[in-house]
């Protein structure tokens, strides 16, 4: 596999953007339930905090502070991107097969039509050592929706 | 039986290492033959664990073809062959430093040989409070307010064991701090080491740095405080001469698989007059002479310290990669790898958005270069040098503190050893200097 399918076009724009990065300045919506997680990658001290608003059953907010490489960054911002406006069960159902994906060392293709632009990480799977990097906002997500939900 | 070091004479007579040699040594190593991604592989991560030679690959194979068994019991002949084998190693080591043949010990690595220091130190505080063993165990007991020092660039194997022996006895952790070249502070060394200071524990050379540290300064400030001196030469033993009774430290602990030898076997050097009293980390079978249900009696120095079944084939392998790099001539490796490392930081430092760690290109450094690159995450870097071949480390190296005193979190580093090329480090700096465009920073 080439460098160029794992570091995806998607995924180096998204590395760039950051959608959702910035904690301190997004105060969540009035009346959500909030879940907040804090999640670090000892072997490359990748690190995220991502708070997620639910509202009447529905992701109104995704936050995010992190440091980290480009992988672990980009997931980040493409998770936030996609879980507003999701239902708790349909989040749940994303990081699900997110999850499968990643752990499959390749065996497990993604679905395009769930998984949107996360599908890009599909090339992740097929490097061990990098599974974790993509992972990181998705465990934290699952936390802080447990919290919130 | 001893392999004779080559004398400095005869070995200053032999020419300087060059690229040609190099690729003769390379056929000796057969992991090397290989193509990553498409291209041959440039292995420039020998700080984290090196390769093996034929000679130390046969050589374990060859003692479980013929000699494997049991060592320091049984009558028959297998167990004989193996002791044999077992011993004549471990004097091979011994010569390999310049330790004595009693006060070469076997650990599983290097970080085991912190461990059972700072464990064997604790069972001296305790047994010291107990009355038990040598009247002179008293010397070596710590006790609230004592002092252990260590430096701040220090790889977590040396850092972890003393905060936990301290935890232990009360004792305080101080540092030696570093300055923004990665040089330690010897002016406030010389008054943070003091009467209170019963440890002075230091790294040789820095896995991050790539800088050798004055020893002998270091020493004779541990010496007039009285302290024990314990030198982690993980980065020395397999890439310079190394003599500890030159250098005059109490212990010194060394990886075998940094150099050349397998994983699971290191060494432990001490003095002779510290083992002979001090108490053991590990008990158990092999090291003892008299056993009751209520008590037990241990063998001297060096099986007091090696309870439980040895690593024997490792132990053996590990003596035929110290012949094979004795046979190279450790002086020889040493400047062929400050000529590599001087290669990476002069090359490193022309390119754009490059920060090298430790000191700048004309100073002197081992064979290692760690960098940070503007704008990219080493992991990111570490991926990009994978897809053309080369293999280097990413992430903190195993030294949080001295990260975090430089402002990252990770790095990237490249480590040469014997087995590198000229050509090896300008196609490393030739795939460095492409990262920054493709990741578009």
């Amino acid at each position: 596999m080439s460098l160029d399918q794992l570091y995806q076009q998607i995924i180096l724009d998204h590395a760039k953007t950051r959608h959702g990065s910035g904690l301190a300045g997004t105060a969540a919506p009035e009346g959500a339930a909030t879940g907040q997680s804090h999640q670090l990658n000892p072997v490359c001290g990748d690190e995220v905090t991502l708070r997620l608003a639910v509202a009447d059953g529905k992701v109104a907010q995704v936050s995010w502070d992190g440091a980290g490489c480009s992988i672990s960054m980009a997931s980040a911002s493409v998770l936030s991107e996609m879980a507003e406006g999701m239902t708790v069960a349909e989040l749940h159902g994303v990081i699900d097969s997110f999850r499968d994906v990643l752990r499959s060392r390749g065996k497990v293709p993604a679905d395009p039509a769930l998984l949107g632009d996360a599908a890009a990480f599909e090339g992740v799977a097929r490097y061990a050592a990098r599974v974790k990097c993509a992972m990181i906002s998705w465990v934290a997500a699952e936390d802080a929706l447990n919290q919130a939900s | 039986m001893a392999v004779v070091t080559t004398p400095a004479t005869l070995e200053r007579a032999l020419p300087a290492m060059d690229d040609a040699e190099v690729l003769r040594i390379r056929n000796d190593f057969p992991v090397l033959n290989q193509t990553v991604n498409g291209q041959q592989l440039v292995y420039l991560d020998s700080g984290a664990t090196s390769q093996n030679p034929l000679s130390v690959i046969e050589a374990e194979q060859e003692f479980y073809e013929q000699r494997n068994a049991a060592v320091h019991r049984g009558a028959h002949h297998l167990a004989v062959e193996a002791t044999e084998a077992f011993e004549d190693a471990r004097q091979t080591l011994a010569d390999f430093v310049g330790a004595g043949y009693e006060e070469t010990i076997w650990t599983s690595n290097a970080t085991e040989g912190l461990n059972l220091i700072s464990y064997a130190l604790s069972n001296a505080t305790l047994w010291a409070a107990q009355g038990r063993g040598d009247a002179r165990l008293k010397d070596l007991a710590l006790k609230p307010g004592d002092e252990i020092v260590v430096t701040e660039m220090e790889h977590h194997a040396n850092l972890i064991p003393w905060q936990e022996l301290a935890f232990r006895t009360g004792a305080v952790l101080r540092f030696i701090p570093i300055d923004d070249t990665g040089s330690l502070r010897l002016d406030q060394a010389r008054d943070i080491v003091g009467p209170r200071t019963k440890v002075l524990a230091f790294t040789h050379a820095s896995n991050v740095l790539g800088t050798i540290n004055p020893v002998r300064e270091l020493v004779a400030l541990g010496r007039s405080a009285g302290a024990l001196v314990v030198l982690d030469a993980c980065q020395s033993a397999p890439h310079l001469a190394l003599d500890v009774k030159a250098l005059d430290v109490d212990f010194a602990v060394f990886s075998g698989h940094k150099m050349l030898a397998p994983t699971g076997i290191g060494v432990l050097y001490g003095k002779q007059e510290i083992l002979d009293i001090l108490p053991p980390f590990l008990t158990g079978g092999s090291m003892i002479t008299t056993v009751t249900m209520e008590r037990a009696e241990y063998l001297p120095a060096p099986q007091r310290f090696e309870a439980g079944t040895q690593r024997i084939s490792q132990a053996v392998a590990l003596a035929a990669a110290a012949n094979y790099l004795t046979e190279t001539g450790l002086d020889r490796i040493h400047r062929w790898e400050g000529e590599l490392g001087q290669r990476m930081v002069t090359g490193l430092e022309s390119i754009a958005g490059i920060r090298v760690l430790g000191p700048a290109a004309g100073k002197e450094r081992i064979g290692l270069a760690a960098f940070d690159v503007e704008g990219i995450h080493a992991h990111d870097v570490g991926q990009f040098l994978d897809s053309r071949g080369i293999a280097v480390r990413v992430g903190h190296h195993c030294a949080q503190p001295l990260h975090r005193r430089l402002g990252l979190t990770a790095t990237t580093r490249a480590s040469a050893y014997l087995y590198n090329t000229t050509d090896d480090v300008d196609r490393f700096l030739d795939a460095v200097s492409g990262v920054r465009a493709y990741f578009r920073a």
